[in-house]
């Protein structure tokens, strides 16, 4: 136990000098960074502006009020084609994670190269945001919903392959060598012994990224993959605010209901 | 485990139990499951034509692509990057100092509730809107600049840190908590001696996963105008300069991995 001695007197203390000087240390650059990155972000940054802020935030918020609750009827196709993409992007990446899953989890992996690669698809996959996925294939496939479907698809790869690996190199080993005493060859151990075990996970997995999708999806229309981030697109665009709050408070609720259903499920799931 | 034998002898034959046991359900979902599957794909008009003219141009897009250009002809490449890591720093660090009283206020073992049911609706605002739009809103507001990206992402910061924060307090263990109130700590005390250190490794871990997240988002606000090495990226598209893209998409890939990395190690070093 760290003590100081003051006057003879032993005194507890939560730290030893040491620590102490360490922990100072630390602080010291720890702020210095970030005074530093302040600095870097000020200097390019119009005050004028941001003293402005209040103002332009008030002036905005009126102009957002009432929602042009009238224009709902031009949204159900925007809202129907989100949920779509979400939905049929989540499969497209479910059945490429699941392969992947298994050539890049450790016990089931047939080699060091397969791995890497794996590895490789999954990180880059993650690293790149789904808006700019979206920016590549509009100008492969052209605007519209089948490129933020995939846009979405191709993103989700890393996030559920990862997490599916990282459960298949989880399981409990005993019953895939029950099977395997049982005579079965390489695939049927993949299908009956391991297969059964990561199911849920891989349920849930599904689920869980549905439910970010939902959420990704709604801003691919800012590049022109479809969704209702294109109606939010236009009503920015020609300052129609009150479409624009409309917009938002359906996003909104759109959110919270597959929130909703999500817990739901994985409950039921898991 | 069904057996498809007739009784009084052994099943001779085996059969995978299903997944979900009960039939109704399963078949519910498989008709429901191809229902919907139509006619979200009906509704979908994917036009094959596009697709078939688009396949050609991919592979020239494709080609464009390599070898990627990292010369960084109009001197902006490394600019954007570390504009994007300051900006990821600095949004970390406010949005982290926003989410705490955020994250105690959501904790339902240490709030009463209306502050309880304050937080959590703020924090349910701050998840529900993809940092873009938040992005969207901070332009409008504050300008074209870093500035802007840095409010979207510390805004964004407090959905994914606060509710985190909150629910790791309401886990932690409660009789630690108890014994450090016997002592007579004031409300902080008590905070800061029994509900801080039980919270603190995975929270760093967090932070540091945070920091790693920002500086992807980063990449994109800065599409809507919220600076960063994703204004870069996004002049480059519209410049079809698409060799210096696929550099920027490269540096960003790396530079997760690296984050990714040092993350996980920083995490495996704190707790």
């Amino acid at each position: 136990m760290p003590a100081s001695t003051n006057n003879g007197i032993e005194t507890w203390r939560l730290r030893t000098s040491k620590e102490q000087w360490i922990r100072w240390v630390c602080w010291l650059i720890g702020i210095a960074v970030i005074m530093y990155a302040w600095q870097m972000i000020s200097e390019k940054t119009v005050w004028f502006f941001v003293t402005d802020a209040p103002t332009q935030a008030a002036d905005i918020g009126s102009r957002m009020v009432p929602p042009k609750w009238s224009y709902m009827n031009k949204l159900w196709k925007p809202v129907w084609d989100t949920i779509n993409i979400a939905t049929i992007g989540t499969i497209i990446a479910m059945a490429i994670a699941v392969p992947v899953a298994f050539a890049t989890a450790r016990n089931t992996t047939p080699n060091i190269v397969v791995r890497t690669i794996g590895l490789f698809i999954i990180v880059s996959s993650r690293s790149v945001n789904s808006l700019i996925w979206a920016l590549i294939l509009v100008f492969i496939l052209g605007p519209g919903v089948l490129a933020g479907t995939i846009a979405i698809g191709l993103r989700s790869v890393g996030f559920c392959a990862k997490l599916i690996y990282e459960s298949i190199e989880e399981i409990d080993h005993t019953q895939v060598e029950a099977i395997e005493a049982t005579g079965a060859s390489g695939p049927q151990k993949m299908i009956f012994g391991i297969l059964p075990q990561v199911l849920p996970t891989i349920a849930g997995v599904g689920i869980y990224r549905w439910d970010i999708n939902i959420r990704e999806s709604t801003i691919l229309g800012l590049v022109g993959a479809g969704g209702i981030g294109l109606q939010l697109n236009g009503s920015l665009n020609t300052l129609a605010w009150t479409q624009v709050s409309l917009i938002l408070i359906v996003i909104l609720v759109t959110v919270f209901i597959s929130e909703w259903v999500s817990a739901k499920v994985r409950g039921a799931i898991i | 485990m069904t057996d498809s034998s007739e009784t009084g002898s052994y099943p001779s034959s085996w059969k995978k139990a299903p997944f979900i046991k009960n039939s109704f359900v399963r078949w519910l979902i498989i008709v429901g499951g191809a229902i919907y599957l139509a006619a979200a794909l009906g509704t979908m008009n994917i036009d094959l034509e596009r697709v078939k003219e688009g396949l050609p141009r991919a592979q020239r897009f494709l080609d464009s692509f390599f070898p990627p250009n990292f010369s960084d002809n109009r001197g902006v490449l490394w600019e954007g990057i570390a504009e994007s890591i300051w900006m990821a720093i600095i949004s970390t660090v406010a949005g982290i100092a926003l989410s705490i009283p955020v994250g105690l206020g959501a904790a339902r073992n240490l709030a009463p509730a209306w502050v309880y049911l304050f937080c959590r609706g703020v924090i349910a605002a701050s998840r529900t809107f993809p940092e873009i739009i938040l992005a969207i809103f901070a332009v409008k507001l504050f300008g074209f600049g870093p500035f802007a990206g840095f409010v979207a992402l510390s805004l964004g910061t407090i959905g994914f840190y606060a509710k985190l924060l909150a629910e790791d307090i309401e886990n932690s263990s409660a009789s630690q908590a108890e014994a450090v109130k016997a002592t007579g700590a004031n409300w902080f005390q008590w905070v800061n001696y029994s509900i801080q250190p039980q919270v603190m490794p995975r929270m760093i871990g967090l932070s540091i996963y945070r920091l790693d997240i920002n500086f992807r988002e980063s990449a994109v606000v800065g599409i809507v105008g919220g600076g960063g090495i994703g204004a870069t990226l996004n002049t480059s598209f519209s410049r079809y300069e698409f060799d210096t893209a696929a550099a920027i998409l490269i540096i960003i890939i790396l530079i997760v991995m690296c984050m990714e990395y040092t993350s996980s190690f920083f995490r495996k070093w704190v707790q």
